[in-house]
């Protein structure tokens, strides 16, 4: 997991943090042809904020107008939609419906379809309530009003960053996972960082450090310019015959904080409620609630009635790492070769590819040479709403039989440029063991194909009789 | 390994390789019907009983005592001489009408055309997620079936010191795997104020010296990577918190219908089954079902039986084609206490071999009058004292007069 020891020891540039911004920039700068080291503190990819989100591509209709998180969300969604085929990347052009419950709420659909336009999305477009039920007639007749953006779809929330992170890694770079950078200094135009995993040296240091973005730069700058404040968010995610019940993303009127509640699909072909909004202190503590849970399932009823004889395949929560500022805190600290990238809450997945294009145009002096045809990392394919893997000849025989994850895909993940070290990475890879039986059938073969491979195991350290 | 790759037609095809579907094929295969085959996802048949490592099983099917993986065996044995063709590594992805399905195999897809088609998907225990236990997700959280997956049949020791969320059979059954694997569960949470399982079996837990706390609600689990601690709320309001490596989340049973709800076929919600007549079919006429999938949870000897009496009927069927149009009658459930009630309908068809009891459990216990009507007739009135984790039977009466049937407590 070191440089290569026939390749010079400097990189152009070191990314700190491997959530979805990280893999973005990290892809970003090689395609630019520098040289990029990506230092990740957990064990695995996308193992903070990044590993839990709503999965949706968002067009930005409801940021501030003028807003940099509006600017990279709106060019994020253009260049994914640019990339996607090459990547292999999927997308399920949903659509969403913004609804309002209430006469407040409906009150205040015109200004949101105002602002939609004012952000560029021309043809979010009011539906009456009768247009609504036709187009999504399981919603609850309850319903006031709302409006359609015909842009927002739906992505795979991890298939997409280890693309970014893979597309890197296949042209170059160099990631470093399990090492956690302890402090820095900055002198000569260079850096040299101090890890757990001994000195990396960089001309550039591009922090997209997530829930820990403050402390990164209290350790390398010696202050911070923001606070991150974790704001929790707990998912129920239903088996897959409840996606039927939702063509489109069914998302609330926003407040001030938040989101609210939203109801979708997967692309995985289940269907997902959530997220909650809680503060919090802690930066690692996911922690679900069951009466939050159990609140969340009654608040999905209540827009979608047959959701109750449905059944949950999963639940879990993400942390996303806000701060006291409502826009993302991006900022060049030219004289220390040095940009800081935090404060991406919600809107990371669709916008990363945005922030990392952003950043490059922030830092002057890299000078880079564009490489020509880059390689193209294998696809990976998870969507339920395209060909997969079990459908093919010489699969292997399926594993997991809820997601239908098949021996060949494992071995493949397992196998690849970037092996998983942890059941939750290869879990993310493949989507094995998350289904609706969350590891009744697989748990046991999955742990004799993963002997040895991760840590800690999935069939504990020793043998049993 | 996969053996027999599946044909692209045959008479009756029989999803699930497990003791419902390998007792139903060779009673079929004996009353002589021919290319009877069964289609299994894991690489081997035999089904849950093939994970408890334990005794318990093949009294009344071998007349002796075995263990699930000798009952397994056996069972497979017996259809494989009988003449079924057991494929196995073959995952049915989709159901449709007529008796056609999709299929997944290692080397692709494919199609399967049937006569008839017997779902026989078996249950599983609920998950963590679906009785929304809270708190940190390290690894190390297991169902009973996923734990004796690993400890019989893979050999693997994943934690230590467990705790047992529930005290269902399944849950002493947990008891037994750990003292297979040389450890002890370190306590029994029940949320009820009693053990769930038979007067018979409640000595067990202190026998094997492993403590059992009633009352504890609102279980949450504590750790980074691994487990490291339980927490929960006790009788009192009070947390309470117990040290532990790892959770076995056991029982809570619920039908294995994922394939069955995502197809055209009608699913009884109060279940989570298919809804059937008395002959076992389901609303679309080339598709029966026997076994756990209608309704969670019978032993393998009560699934094995039950299977045994659907073969007949499945094989009746297949001379005398009955009438798909038949109207049916509803039999519903008109007290909040009643969960569920098996077959859902009856058809108005006076043909042989029809199941002469209906199945009943509780959605809490329960001490009352058991009624039975049809219109403002009363059928039959019946005295229980009962509990959710029991089965009620009662007549099955006939719907000469096509009125529907309502069942109520007083």
């Amino acid at each position: 997991m070191s440089p290569q020891p026939d390749s010079p020891d400097i990189y152009d540039i070191a990314i700190i943090g491997a959530g979805v911004v990280g893999c973005a920039l990290a892809r970003r700068f090689v395609l630019d042809g520098a040289r990029v080291v990506v230092i990740e503190k957990a064990a695995e990819v996308l193992d903070g904020a990044s590993k839990a989100n709503s999965a949706i591509l968002h067009t930005g209709f409801d940021a501030p107008t003028g807003s940099l998180e509006q600017k990279c969300v709106a060019a994020g969604y253009q260049e994914y939609l640019d990339i996607h085929e090459s990547l292999g990347l999927p997308i399920l052009r949903s659509g969403a419906i913004v609804l309002a419950w209430d006469e407040d709420q409906a009150a205040k659909l015109d200004g949101l379809i105002a602002k939609a336009h004012d952000n560029g999305v021309h043809d979010a477009v009011r539906l009456t309530r009768d247009e609504i039920l036709e187009r999504e007639p399981h919603l609850s007749p309850d319903l006031k009003g709302g409006f359609l953006v015909p842009g927002e779809f739906l992505i795979d929330p991890w298939s997409t960053a280890h693309a970014y992170i893979l597309h890197a890694l296949a042209n170059g770079a160099t990631l470093l996972r399990g090492t956690e950078v302890l402090s820095g200094s900055f002198a000569n135009q260079m850096w040299r960082l101090s890890t757990t995993n001994g000195p990396v040296e960089a001309r550039q240091v591009v922090t997209s450090a997530g829930l820990y973005g403050d402390i990164v730069d209290e350790r390398l700058l010696g202050k911070a310019a923001f606070t991150i404040h974790p704001r929790k968010g707990q998912f129920v995610v239903f088996d897959k015959p409840a996606a039927e019940l939702a063509e489109s993303i069914i998302l609330p009127v926003p407040s001030a904080t938040t989101k609210g509640i939203v109801v979708c699909r997967t692309i995985f072909g289940n269907l997902l409620v959530g997220p909650t909004a809680e503060e919090q202190d802690s930066r690692i503590d996911s922690s679900t609630e069951a009466q939050m849970l159990a609140d969340l399932c009654a608040k999905g009823t209540e827009m979608l009635p047959a959701l109750e004889s449905c059944e949950i395949a999963a639940t879990y929560a993400g942390l996303r790492p806000a701060t006291a500022f409502t826009d993302y805190q991006i900022k060049h600290h030219t004289l220390q070769n040095y940009t800081s990238v935090g404060g991406i809450r919600s809107t990371g997945l669709s916008a990363a590819l945005g922030i990392a294009r952003h950043v490059a145009s922030l830092i002057p002096n890299l000078k880079q040479v564009p490489i020509n045809n880059p390689i193209i990392p294998e696809p990976i394919r998870l969507s339920n709403y395209q060909e997969r893997d079990w459908e093919t000849a010489g699969n292997g025989g399926i594993v997991c039989h809820c997601e239908l994850v098949t021996k060949r895909e494992i071995e493949a993940a397992l196998t690849g440029p970037m092996p998983p070290t942890t059941l939750q990475g290869l879990k993310r890879r493949t989507r094995v063991c998350m289904g609706r039986c969350q590891g009744f059938y697989c748990t046991g073969p999955l742990a004799t194909l993963t002997e040895g491979r991760l840590d800690p195991p999935i069939g504990g350290t020793d043998a049993g009789k | 390994m996969p053996e027999n790759s599946p044909p692209q037609k045959c008479s009756v095809a029989i999803v699930g390789g497990g003791t419902s579907g390998l007792a139903l094929a060779t009673e079929l295969t004996r009353l002589g019907v021919k290319d009877v085959v069964i289609l299994e996802r894991e690489n081997t048949a035999g089904g849950v009983p093939r994970h408890c490592g334990h005794h318990g099983f093949g009294i009344r099917e071998f007349k002796r005592l075995m263990t699930g993986p000798d009952y397994a065996r056996a069972l497979v044995k017996k259809a494989k001489m009988a003449g079924v063709g057991i494929c196995t590594s073959v995952t049915v992805t989709a159901l449709h009408p007529g008796g056609r399905l999709s299929l997944s195999k290692p080397d692709g897809s494919a199609e399967l055309q049937a006569d008839r088609v017997v779902l026989c998907t078996g249950v599983r225990e609920s998950s963590r997620a679906q009785r929304l236990i809270g708190g940190q997700r390290p690894q190390g959280v297991l169902s009973t079936g996923a734990l004796q997956s690993m400890a019989y049949l893979q050999g693997k020791r994943p934690f230590r010191r467990p705790v047992i969320l529930g005290t269902e059979l399944v849950s002493f059954s947990a008891i037994m795997t750990c003292r297979h694997l040389g450890i002890k569960p370190v306590a029994m949470l029940e949320e009820n104020s009693r053990v769930t399982v038979r007067q018979i079996m409640r000595p067990y837990p202190a026998l094997m010296g492993v403590p059992v706390v009633f009352g504890a609600s609102d279980v949450r689990v504590i750790g980074g990577h691994q487990v490291e601690a339980v927490d929960f709320l006790d009788k009192a309001g009070t947390r309470q918190m117990i040290a532990a490596d790892g959770v076995i989340v056991s029982g809570d049973f619920r039908p294995e219908s994922a394939l069955l709800r995502m197809s055209h076929i009608d699913v009884d919600p109060a279940s989570c089954g298919p809804s059937i007549d008395q002959y076992g079919r389901c609303s679309d006429p080339a598709y029966f079902c026997t076994g756990n999938l209608l309704r969670p949870v019978e032993t393998s000897a009560w699934c094995w039986r039950e299977a045994v009496e659907t073969a007949a009927r499945v094989a009746l069927d297949l001379q005398a084609r009955n009438d798909s149009s038949a109207p049916s009658v509803p039999l519903s459930l008109a007290h909040p206490a009643l969960k569920l009630v098996v077959p859902q309908r009856l058809t108005d068809s006076a043909n042989a071999g029809a199941m002469t009891q209906m199945q009943i459990r509780l959605q809490h216990p329960y001490k009352g009058t058991l009624i039975a009507r049809s219109g403002n007739e009363t059928l039959w009135r019946k005295h229980i004292n009962s509990r959710p984790e029991r089965r009620i039977l009662a007549p099955l009466p006939h719907s000469e007069s096509g009125a529907p049937i309502e069942l109520t407590l007083t």
